[in-house]
């Protein structure tokens, strides 16, 4: 019982840990891209970590703002829709696999929420659910800028599933299953064959739906700033529109996962299979260790040595000791411990769930990585037209869909 | 059962983030097909022409920087070149070639803004923050040239009010170098960008006829292909010597006289105007930067018109003398008026996003429109 709460638990909080960070990540590559600093004021006591604290002062501002009812929205839909939309985006991590089942005792314990053999048709079921949000919220606020923002998401949404769900077809017929564990594991830790090598146009079609599916730019036409001022959320303010941006966030984690699980081998760490992490966990344990410590040390030595400049004559003008000393300390007590009590002997057990711990470290860095191609594309791109976004979905992604399922089926049978 | 439809009537500003400004639109549509957008104008209107009457000479050149604030010096230089043709003043060389300076980094700087914003129109945010960027540096060099960063208030009845600081054609002419590549780089990213190009071909295309018709002047009508500009055409000031080119729309990516044509022609005056500079600095002569004038100035009684190639067209000073120290009669004439006039003819069945390419694309400003 306290495993399936664990379970259920930990993706979400991982999600919601993600999603700080996201928002700083966001910020910060769209100021570099724009030959700016980016946020760096917001700070506790003095830490502002270049400007990850800037997230918790936007928590803060948001939960104080005043929660507005417009005077004629349809207080219900107008309430329920931004729940809608946060709970649809967090309930897709469910079935997604984070490290290779463990065997315990005989049984393998699967390290997902819910080990679902029908993955992608749950993944596929719950993602439209996520138009409701945007729909409802739309429909329900009442203002017509909102009503055009709802009626696009809806028709975009809807187009680009279907090239969402086409271009899966092909990793399907290669793994055979339906089961996000088993096409992870199908992959294998062989960078060749990855879905991605085996499914090129499979996996650029997914990524560009992906995009569509997230309404991020340049599909962000829903919430167009320039002609629809904010699309669907106009009228929303508070925490009601901080689950909206904390949905499309978490939506984008979802999509990265997803990208990463279909075509970047999910959790296999490149050309290391899970046998072998197992079989070397000592070593890799001990190794990783020590580099964490050493990085942890260089770090703190690099922040202690800056030279102490006086810029805001308060506390924050000692950010760089204060985390440079705890770093520093830090790094050289793993050192040391390493030193002095060797590698651990780690046991069976021990072995596989330090295995997974790196296993779900790879996921997350390809996770990472994904949701930095969805920033990058953002501040790079111009926003497409309502008619063009429909006829690149039905005209030319639709097609090389159907295309890529004959192809690849014909040459599964082929060989 | 019959489901029962109707146009929906949607309200566009006055306070919107793609009008630019105070600019309201009511827009007739179905779905994301409009019927009409019907510009409303107004809400921006300052009495500028009536304070003309109401001010001397000189107290109302700080005036006629609001008349256009993303232009200020070529609304001053207007203005100046109006009291001074009514007066009969010869202006020093030194001054006309220092006006001339000021009014081509003022164009550079207002078509910066203008590119930009039409980037951050079609959904690119980051060429408006590049193209900023650039503004400030312009914004720097005029700061040291008169102290002012938006409303210059530099150009002086018979001359300017300040000279160049020191060493200031050098950091224009570093401030050049270091530009244009910066401008190539901008082009690489958004003029041929395939979704950008999308957007803006076969947009809002203004036929050579309707241009003329409606009056359209400066990057606009040339974009239509009509090759007029009052610098080359109705000369003034300096511009006779100097050498540049005027850029006219082809039709590139599309049809002559879409919205790509004006951008394509904004992007392309920045060029001209950096050779413009160029020149400027390399022939600029010495001497005095202000004409001998009398404390009150009282021109004779009479009336004169100035036209001048502003960064958005033809602007025009009209203004008559009864002979006292107050114009008996001003009347300023803007390009955005005409530009935010044809907006209800080419509108008319557009989808709603490409309404706010249209607007950016002809680079309307409110306060150039109501004064």
């Amino acid at each position: 019982m306290l495993i399936i709460v664990l379970k259920i638990i930990i993706p979400f909080l991982v999600i919601m840990q993600l999603l700080p960070l996201l928002i700083w990540l966001e910020r910060k590559g769209a100021a570099y891209i724009q030959d700016r600093r980016g946020p760096n004021r917001a700070a506790i006591l003095g830490v502002r970590l270049g400007g990850v604290v800037h997230s918790l002062a936007d928590v803060v501002k948001l939960i104080f703002k005043e929660d507005i009812f417009p005077t004629n929205a349809n207080k219900f839909i107008y309430t329920i829709a931004p729940f809608i939309a946060m709970a649809v985006a967090c309930v897709t991590f469910a079935v997604i696999p984070w490290a290779s089942p463990l065997e315990w005792k005989g049984s393998a314990f699967s390290l997902q929420a819910v080990d679902l053999n029908v993955g992608i048709l749950y993944i596929f079921a719950i993602g439209s659910m996520g138009v409701y949000g945007i729909m409802l919220a739309g429909w329900g606020s009442n203002n017509k800028y909102s009503l055009l923002g709802g009626l696009r998401a809806s028709a975009q949404m809807i187009s680009y599933e279907l090239t969402l769900s086409l271009s899966v077809v092909g990793v399907l017929i290669f793994a055979g299953s339906l089961e996000l564990n088993t096409i992870v594991q199908n992959q294998g830790s062989n960078l060749l064959s990855w879905n991605v090598i085996r499914q090129p146009l499979g996996c650029l079609l997914f990524v560009v739906s992906a995009f569509a599916e997230t309404n991020r730019l340049p599909f962000d036409l829903p919430e167009a700033e320039a002609e629809l001022v904010a699309g669907y959320h106009v009228e929303y303010s508070s925490l009601k529109f901080a689950l909206f941006f904390m949905a499309e966030y978490a939506n984008m984690i979802v999509a990265s996962a997803l990208i990463a699980t279909l075509f970047f081998g999910g959790w296999q760490v490149p050309f290391v299979s899970t046998e072998t992490l197992r079989t070397y966990a000592q070593p890799i344990a001990y190794y990783s260790v020590l580099g964490l410590g050493l990085f942890s040390v260089a770090a703190g030595w690099f922040l202690v040595r800056r030279k102490h400049k006086v810029v805001y004559h308060d506390a924050r003008d000692y950010e760089t000791k204060v985390l440079g000393f705890p770093a520093l300390l830090v790094g050289l007590a793993l050192i040391a411990g390493q030193i002095l009590y060797g590698p651990l002997p780690l046991g069976e057990t021990g072995s596989q769930v330090a295995a997974a711990a790196f296993q779900f470290g790879a996921f997350l860095a390809k996770i990472l990585f994904f949701c930095w191609v969805f920033i990058w594309v953002r501040w790079t791109l111009p926003r497409f037209r309502y008619d063009q976004l429909m006829k690149l979905g039905w005209r030319v992604m639709l097609p090389l869909a159907l295309l890529n399922v004959v192809v690849t089926a014909g040459i599964y049978l082929w060989f | 059962m019959t489901i029962q439809s109707q146009e929906m009537l949607l309200n566009m500003g006055p306070q919107h983030p793609s009008t630019h400004g105070v600019i309201r639109f009511v827009v007739k549509t179905d779905g994301e097909v409009m019927s009409e957008a019907m510009p409303d104008v107004g809400y921006l209107h300052r009495s500028i022409e009536k304070i003309g009457e109401i001010c001397d000479y000189n107290g109302f050149m700080p005036y006629t920087d609001r008349a256009d604030y993303l232009s200020a010096m070529n609304a001053n230089q207007g203005y100046a070149m109006v009291v001074e043709k009514l007066l009969g003043l010869e202006v020093p060389r030194r001054a006309e070639f220092l006006r001339v300076i000021a009014a081509e980094f003022n164009r550079i700087i207002s078509h910066l803004l203008s590119v930009g914003a039409l980037a951050m129109d079609v959904g690119a945010a980051t060429p408006f923050i590049h193209a900023l960027k650039e503004r400030e540096k312009v914004n720097d060099l005029m700061e040291a040239l008169c102290g002012q960063r938006l409303t210059y208030n530099y150009v002086r009845i018979g001359g300017v009010s300040y000279d160049m600081p020191p060493n200031f054609s050098e950091r224009c002419l570093d401030f050049l170098d270091r530009f244009e590549p910066q401008w190539d780089e901008f082009e690489r990213l958004v003029s041929a960008n395939k979704i950008f190009i999308e957007r803006l071909s076969k947009v809002g295309t203004i036929s050579r006829e309707d241009a003329i018709a409606y009056n359209l002047v400066g990057p606009n009508l040339r974009a239509s292909g009509v090759d007029y500009d009052l610098r080359r055409d109705i000369p003034y000031s300096i511009y006779p010597e100097l050498d540049f080119k005027v850029i006219v729309g082809h039709g590139e990516q599309g049809e002559v006289g879409d919205s790509f044509d004006r951008y394509i022609v904004r992007v392309r005056e920045i060029r001209e105007s950096i050779k413009i500079l160029r020149q400027c600095f390399s022939r600029i002569p010495e001497g005095d930067i202000l004409a001998k004038m009398p404390k009150v100035l009282k021109p004779p009684v009479g009336e004169a018109y100035v036209r001048t190639e502003s960064s958005r067209g033809d602007m025009g000073y009209y203004l008559i003398s009864d002979g006292s120290a107050k114009a008996f009669r001003l009347r300023i004439r803007t390009g955005s008026f005409t530009g935010m006039a044809i907006i209800q003819k080419i509108s008319q069945g557009m989808m709603i996003a490409d309404l706010v390419t249209l607007i950016a694309s002809l680079d309307v400003v409110a306060p150039e429109i109501d004064r």
